[in-house]
């Protein structure tokens, strides 16, 4: 009982805080992973690899994700299908109480200079925490540590590095490549790294 | 039955969305502005820019706006549920799939390879969100030190996403003269 009230309270606070979108509940996951060790940095770059993959929208598939793993490790499978159901309605709700309340004064809300104001500093502060998780991926999977205090560590792991540079330029410069859904990256990527045994 | 309706609808945006954000913008106009009329254009963007400076994931900001619209606050409730629905659904036969496969190696392989991919992926979010959020060089500072307190202080988010409210508020907040 415990593990569901935490899991509904963590997943709560990320859906309170994480403003913009998408990739803007990776931070406060990143924090839920380093708090309780539900689940480790390298789960959470699968987590966000399958969300990206599947239909419906991202903070919800990572919920649910998190949520069913979590759970199914304490309790087992049939337990973990309640697990995603408390996560999901713990990211859920808060914004389903505020856009309630929103929606009474509608007009008033969006030209309310104390909300420009707030989002003014709320954007650049949802972009630094995604750039800080993106940080912590690039480190597990390229550089092969967990944490940038370790970088003496570090080694470049070759294959991954070409491998990110070889979907950053179809992402961004290759004009046939770049429109195409994520999934289809995903699925290259994943091909690769059975090829090339990038997880020795 | 209207609530049925709603939770239905919004349960197709739900399988017909990948990816989230402004990905799913033309499929929910197809789905309740044209062949629903619940909503009007211009709602639907207003729901969409309150959905960006909300909290939480801007599909469920849209369905409970809209089931609002049409059922009240119940209405609202099941539309989010119904917008939920498809990933509960699909994300927990998956996971409990991966379970049953994640020690085998050419899934580990492959595991290994996702990353990396996620990692561009990520990046190449943060690129664009960046040219709306960085704009002048109060955003700049506030962007490098959450950046730097978070990847070498492991800074909670909560507290950096209060202190950034707090800022923008001190900065931008005063009566224009």
């Amino acid at each position: 009982m415990m593990l569901y009230l935490q899991l509904f309270w963590e997943f709560f606070q990320a859906g309170l805080f994480a403003i913009g979108g998408g990739m803007a509940t990776v931070p406060f996951l990143q924090d839920i992973s380093a708090k309780t060790g539900w689940f480790t940095a390298a789960d959470l770059a699968d987590m966000i690899a399958v969300s990206e993959s599947t239909p419906g929208p991202i903070g919800i598939n990572m919920a649910t994700y998190v949520g069913y793993t979590t759970v199914h490790n304490h309790y087992g499978p049939v337990a973990g299908i309640l697990g995603s159901i408390v996560a999901t309605v713990g990211l859920v709700t808060p914004s389903v109480i505020i856009i309630l309340i929103i929606a009474k004064f509608l007009e008033k809300f969006r030209d309310n200079r104390y909300v420009n104001a707030a989002m003014y500093g709320l954007r650049a502060a949802s972009v630094a925490l995604i750039s800080a998780a993106g940080i912590s991926i690039v480190l597990i999977s390229v550089f092969r540590i967990t944490d940038i205090r370790q970088f003496r560590s570090a080694v470049i792991d070759y294959r991954s590095f070409l491998l990110a540079a070889l979907i950053l330029a179809l992402t961004r410069w290759v004009p046939q490549t770049k429109k195409l859904h994520p999934v289809i990256f995903i699925a290259v990527s994943a091909l690769i790294g059975i090829v090339f045994h990038m997880s020795a | 039955m209207l609530y049925l309706d709603l939770f239905l609808t919004f349960a197709r945006i739900g399988v017909l969305t990948f990816g989230g954000g402004y990905a799913m913008l033309p499929i929910i106009q197809r789905e309740i502005v044209e062949k629903k009329g619940w909503v009007t254009e211009t709602e639907v963007m207003d729901y969409y820019a309150i959905g960006q400076c909300t909290p939480g994931v801007i599909a469920v900001n849209t369905a409970t706006f809209t089931g609002r619209h049409i059922a009240g606050n119940l209405g609202g409730i099941v539309a989010t549920a119904g917008v939920v629905f498809p990933s509960l659904v699909i994300i927990t036969v998956i996971a409990a799939l991966i379970r049953g496969f994640a020690n085998l190696k050419p899934v580990q392989d492959a595991l290994a390879g996702i990353r990396v991919c996620v990692c561009v992926l990520i990046f190449n979010a943060v690129w664009k969100m960046w040219k709306k959020a960085v704009i002048d060089k109060v955003t700049l500072i506030l962007y490098l030190a959450i950046l730097i307190a978070s990847v070498f202080f492991d800074a909670s988010p909560i507290l950096m996403v209060v202190i950034a409210a707090v800022c923008g508020l001190i900065i931008r907040g005063r009566a224009k003269a």
